[in-house]
């Protein structure tokens, strides 16, 4: 599998992008709606016009017509052709390249075990689910061996439940198959979860690419803490080992109890959204729970969002607003907040 | 068949039989005043008998049964050829289009006059009135079915690596294919209706030229005949295409 560079990559969206993604890399291009993460996905298969140039594995591609570049394209919507069976649906990429029967029926078989849909074959896409059909449409994305593999939000549609399991598998599925594969998405939790690096767009610009880690511990600039949702940062001074793979960490005043197996926990981190408020004192033992009081909110149609003030950094927590007003919460109000074992993240 | 369509087509005969045996009555009963001016339904039916018997109704029925499928079927070729290439190709759309929204509005009856001065009293007359009849509302369908394929469709299929001829047959004509059926399905009634007025005006034979021959002589059994085989053929007709545009496209529709 190939190594791609984009060099300079500009149009009427996208400015200047320069990125390589390495041979069997799972790169996620991470970027609000409109930041120009599906036009970067069309200009690499040749179906947006563009400045600058492409390569895959140091030769250019920019002259190579849509049909000859060998990518597959898993859409947004999927596109599976409604008046095509999933048998007709799966290898329609071989058949235009005029593989022989045998060949197809083979690739066939492989592609249906590989992603459990033999017992789909016969179906039209009105009949598939949800899940049955993303299955469906990247077995024919993949089915004509392609050399790169490109992902526009494909799990969008499904439900949470769903949407974990694919992740999983899908990320399983390309990593056995060794894809240098570019993945979409404007979810940072999904990113994370798939990824190898991310790239973040914001405005048809790279403002930062590195392992979600990086990304999220040491976001570049204002922009990409914004779309991250701005998370609650911990510089820690040390640590004690408390057994069972947890750590208590003293950062900045703040006695965190985490999950921890590696060395050197220099940082701990929480989204606004992951910390749960109450004006109450919550029951149960008291790890990982504070007191400080709201110095701001900021409401956006059913979140909002409180900076609590505590004794040594300010806590910023994001809620539900039904939530905010039952616990009938305003700026001045003494809080407790509780940073859930299974939210933090450490570095 | 199951219980339901069976329930629902006894329900679809019933007002049909009520209506004939009411026609019965009322001409029987005398309560209608002229019997030759409205014959019991039995007495047009003996006249179908006899009609087909002497193989009047036979021959003026396959006289005008042959102009309907040649202009049609030539009609609706040339419709969808050219719809394929107006809906597929801007430059030819932008040529032909001007050309065809002038011509459109005619209708097929309008070109009789100078038909018949150009081909004469011939079978050419009428079947090129059918042919303008199917064209036009045929080609039209044809256009808008090819622009309303969802372009994810074709990206998938240039993608997926085929060439501007495989997305054309394999993507584009079978999801054109309900707005096509459309067309042709309106316009199969429509052709029988034209050609029963053509015939009524211009030509010697068919149907419509038995008809005017009927209402000369004053036979009304004669008339509801013909008007009884043109209902029965733009039925059958639009019953065709809807039953082959289920066969092609019911499985994914």
């Amino acid at each position: 599998m190939p190594t791609i560079e984009l060099k300079n990559i500009s149009n009427f969206v996208c400015r200047d992008i320069s990125v390589t993604i390495s041979n069997g890399e799972l790169l996620v291009l991470l970027g609000p709606t409109g930041a120009g993460k599906t036009t970067l996905l069309n200009i690499i298969c040749g179906l947006a016009p563009y400045e600058g140039s492409i390569l895959f594995n140091g030769e250019p591609i920019d002259t190579i017509p849509i049909s000859r570049r060998r990518i597959g394209y898993l859409f947004q919507d999927l596109a599976l052709f409604p008046h095509l069976d999933v048998r007709r649906n799966i290898t329609y990429g071989l058949s235009t390249k005029k593989r022989g029967h045998n060949q197809i029926e083979a690739r066939l078989d492989e592609m249906c075990t590989l992603l459990n849909i033999c017992h789909l074959l016969g179906r039209y896409p009105k009949d598939l689910s949800g899940g049955e059909r993303q299955r469906v449409a990247l077995a024919r994305a993949i089915a004509p061996s392609p050399k790169i593999l490109l992902l526009d939000e494909p799990f969008n549609s499904l439900d949470i439940k769903t949407r974990k399991y694919l992740r999983i598998e899908f990320k399983r599925i390309v990593k056995d198959l060794n894809l240098t594969t570019i993945f979409v998405t404007h979810d940072f939790k999904e990113a994370e979860e798939v990824g190898d690096r991310l790239a973040v767009i914001e405005s048809g610009r790279l403002e930062q690419i590195a392992t979600p880690q990086e990304i999220f511990f040491s976001p570049n600039g204002y922009k990409v803490a914004d779309f991250l949702g701005s998370p609650n940062i911990f510089d820690c001074e040390g640590y004690e080992v408390l057994g069972n793979g947890l750590v208590k960490a003293n950062c900045g005043g703040f006695t965190i109890v985490t999950v921890w197996d590696k060395e050197n926990l220099s940082k701990i981190a929480i989204s606004p959204e992951d910390i749960y408020v109450s004006r109450d004192e919550p029951p149960g033992p008291p790890i990982n729970r504070f007191r400080g009081t709201i110095v701001e909110e900021v409401s956006h149609n059913s979140v909002v969002t409180i900076t609590i003030k505590t004794k040594t950094k300010d806590i910023l927590a994001r809620i539900r607003k039904e939530d905010f007003l039952a616990e009938n919460l305003s700026v001045g109000s003494g809080v407790f907040f509780i940073l859930p074992l299974r939210n933090l993240k450490g570095a | 068949m199951n219980q339901v369509t069976k329930t629902t087509r006894r329900w679809e005969i019933l007002p049909v039989a009520i209506f004939l045996a009411l026609w019965e009555i009322i001409a029987r009963l005398d309560l209608v005043p002229g019997q030759f001016f409205f014959p019991p339904f039995s007495v047009v039916m003996e006249e179908f008998g006899h009609l087909i018997a002497n193989g009047v109704l036979v021959d003026n029925f396959l006289s005008s049964l042959i102009r309907v499928l040649i202009g049609f079927f030539t009609g609706s070729l040339a419709g969808v050829t050219l719809g394929i290439c107006m809906g597929w190709n801007e430059t030819t759309n932008k040529a032909l289009h001007p050309i065809f929204s002038l011509l459109y509005p005619i209708p097929a009856l309008g070109w009789l006059p100078i038909l018949m001065l150009w081909f004469g009293i011939g079978e050419l007359l009428p079947i090129t009135i059918i042919f303008i009849c199917s064209f036009f509302p045929v080609l039209y369908n044809t256009i808008t079915g090819i622009r309303a394929v969802p372009k994810g469709f074709i990206k998938a299929a240039e993608i997926l690596g085929a060439s501007r001829m495989e997305i054309l047959k394999t993507v584009l004509l079978p999801l054109a294919l309900p707005n096509i059926f459309t067309g042709l399905r309106l316009e199969a009634g429509m052709a029988w209706r034209v050609i029963i007025a053509a015939e009524m005006v211009a030509i010697p034979t068919g149907i419509g030229a038995l008809l005017m021959r009927a209402e000369s002589l004053i036979r009304v059994d004669i008339i509801i005949v013909c008007l009884i085989v043109l209902s029965v053929m733009c039925l059958s007709f639009e019953k065709f295409f809807i039953f082959m545009e289920h066969r092609l496209t019911g499985k994914w529709r």
